[in-house]
Formats: structure tokens, sequence, C-alpha cells
């Protein structure tokens, strides 16, 4: 049963499978766009059920290992990611870098695939299958990584595997209906939270690898999730570009 | 074989964008497990290498990628 104890995890799920259900969403309606459905469909199939036999293939093995190893190398992994993620949201809110744009992302996608249909209209169907594939396999392969991350040994495989179902759902039917790029979802504010999130598990699972007993168990994760956000925006504040203008 | 490869390309930058900060995490890590096998009795003070230090990583890290932006907007 899905109790409040399991809502970090699934939040975390959540709101990690919306981004980069997202980014796949936007690949597949670009190759729909440029070559119909078809293709797009059967790639994206094609890239769920790679998802599926990884998913089938490599899960038992998990259960074989000792538990602190798991924890230690998830903990790695989580920290890795999840700073990664953190790093860039700092740098994108700060204006360093870029934010993500789907739009953006949706029209260099298409003017790709257009060019590639005046090179090779022949192949064609078969290439835009592969975008598809490709986008759908490789955001899926975050999707399962943050699930089996953060339910590392602690039963939470079921709640945050709902949350990541739920997203992909939600991101699957909301495209079926607008048939656009979801340009409007706040990505660099989710990513902001996730990252916030998979560093706080990152940094539990690999210190109860080590050894620690951190002080209130399983709430430390919300500490943890809380110092990590006050210091990005912290950081954000401290490393905001200045305007070309004001630089002296 | 270029699907393989991208594919590959992709997992590892799932983990490693910025090397300089994977470098910086594996080093905070590595000094966690040192405090945990020298003081085992002290499960705390691994815990605080490993908070702050990543705490402090990300800090340092953003703040000189945000310095290289601005040198790099002053030469333009």
């Amino acid at each position: 049963m899905i109790t409040w104890a399991h809502a970090p995890a699934m939040t975390a799920a959540f709101l990690a499978s919306l981004v980069e259900a997202v980014e796949a969403l936007t690949i597949v309606l670009a190759v729909a766009t440029v070559r119909g459905w078809r293709p797009a469909g059967l790639g994206a199939l094609a890239g769920l059920t790679s998802l599926v036999l990884i998913v089938v293939a490599l899960g038992p093995l998990l259960d074989r290992v000792p538990l602190h190893l798991l924890q230690l190398g998830i903990g790695i992994l989580l920290l890795l990611f999840g700073m990664r993620w953190l790093r860039k949201a700092i740098l994108r809110s700060a204006g360093v870098i870029p934010l993500h744009d789907e739009a953006v992302v949706f029209a260099t996608e298409t003017a790709d695939l257009r060019e590639q249909a005046r090179r090779h209209e022949a192949r064609l169907d078969w290439l835009a299958a592969l975008a598809s594939f490709k986008a759908v396999l490789l955001e899926g392969l975050e999707v399962v990584f943050v699930v089996i991350a953060l339910s590392a040994g602690r039963e939470l495989l079921v709640p945050a595997s709902v949350g990541a179902l739920a997203a992909c759902l939600l991101v699957a039917g909301v495209g079926v209906v607008v048939h656009r790029p979801l340009a409007r979802v706040p990505e660099n504010t989710l990513k902001f939270v996730v990252g916030v999130m998979l560093t706080a598990f990152g940094i539990f699972w690999l210190g109860e690898g080590l050894g620690v007993a951190w002080p209130g168990a399983d709430l430390a994760i919300v500490a943890f999730a809380v110092l990590f956000l006050a210091a990005g925006r912290a950081a954000v504040v401290v490393v905001r570009r200045p305007t070309a203008e004001a630089l002296p | 074989m270029n699907i393989l490869r991208a594919i590959l390309r992709e997992l590892t930058g799932l983990f490693v964008d910025d090397g300089a900060l994977a470098l910086e995490i594996l080093a905070v890590v590595t000094l966690a497990g040192i405090s945990a096998s020298l003081m085992p009795d002290i499960p705390l003070a691994t815990g605080g290498i490993l908070l702050l230090g990543c705490l402090g990583v990300l800090f340092a890290n953003v703040i000189r990628a945000g310095r290289r932006s601005t040198q790099v907007l002053r030469r333009d």
C-alpha cells in the first residue's frame, strides 16, 4: 500500500519522468509531423519494448547485489545524476546558459528530418522511426534509472513506478490531445526540484552504504532536500549573469 | 554501430556533463570512504564530509562557470 512515507520517492519519480516524457514527446511529435504517425508510433513502441526487455533482463540481477554495495553504487550514480541536473538548472536560472526550449527542439528536429527527406527519400520512414525509437529509449533509460535508484533496496519500487507511469501517461495523453510540443511545462523548475531531490536521496543512500546512521532516519532526506534547495537558490543569486550594459 | 555509439554517449552523459563536477563529486565520495574506514566509530563525520563536501563542490562549480561566462562577456 502506498503511504505518505512514499511521497518523496513518488514525487521525485513523477517529476523526473515528466521532464523526460516531455522531451521524448517532442521528438516523437516531430517525426509524426514530418512522416506521419506510423513510423513515429512504431519507433516509440520499439523503444518501449526495448526498455521493458532491459528492465526484465537487469532487474533480477539487482536483487543479488548486497544491500550496502547497492546503496553505495546507486548513491554515487544518484549524486552524479542529481547534481548534474541541479548544476544545469542553477546555471539556466542564473542566465549563464540558455533555457531548454521544447519549441526550438521541435523546430530543429523537424528541419533535420525534412533535410533527411530531401537526401534519402526512400529510407525516410526507417530514419524517422529510428529517431522516434532513440528518443523513447534514451529518455526512457533515464526514467528507468531514476525509478531503480529511488527504490534501491527500500521497497519503494511500486510507489516510484506509479509516479513514473503517471507522468508518462499524463504527457502521452496531453500530447495526443494537443498535438504540440509541451513548451509551457516549466522544465527548468522541474529539473531544479528533481536535481535537489535526487541529490538528497544520493547523499542519504551513500551515507547509509558507508555506515552512517542519519539522525531522523528517512526524514534526513527532506532536510537534505531543503538544504540543497536553499543552497541552489543562493547560488542562482550569486551567479546571476550581469547584463552586457552593466559590465565595466 | 552509430546508434550504439550514440546510446553509449548518451548513457555516459546521464552522469557526466561537466567533467570537473563529476571528478569533484568522486573526490568527496573517496574522502567520505576514507573517513568511514579510518573513523568507523564517528559515522557522522563521514556524513558531514559527504553533505558539506557535495554542497561545497556544487557551489564552487557553478560560481566558476558563472565567472567563465562573465569573462567571455567582457571579452566580447
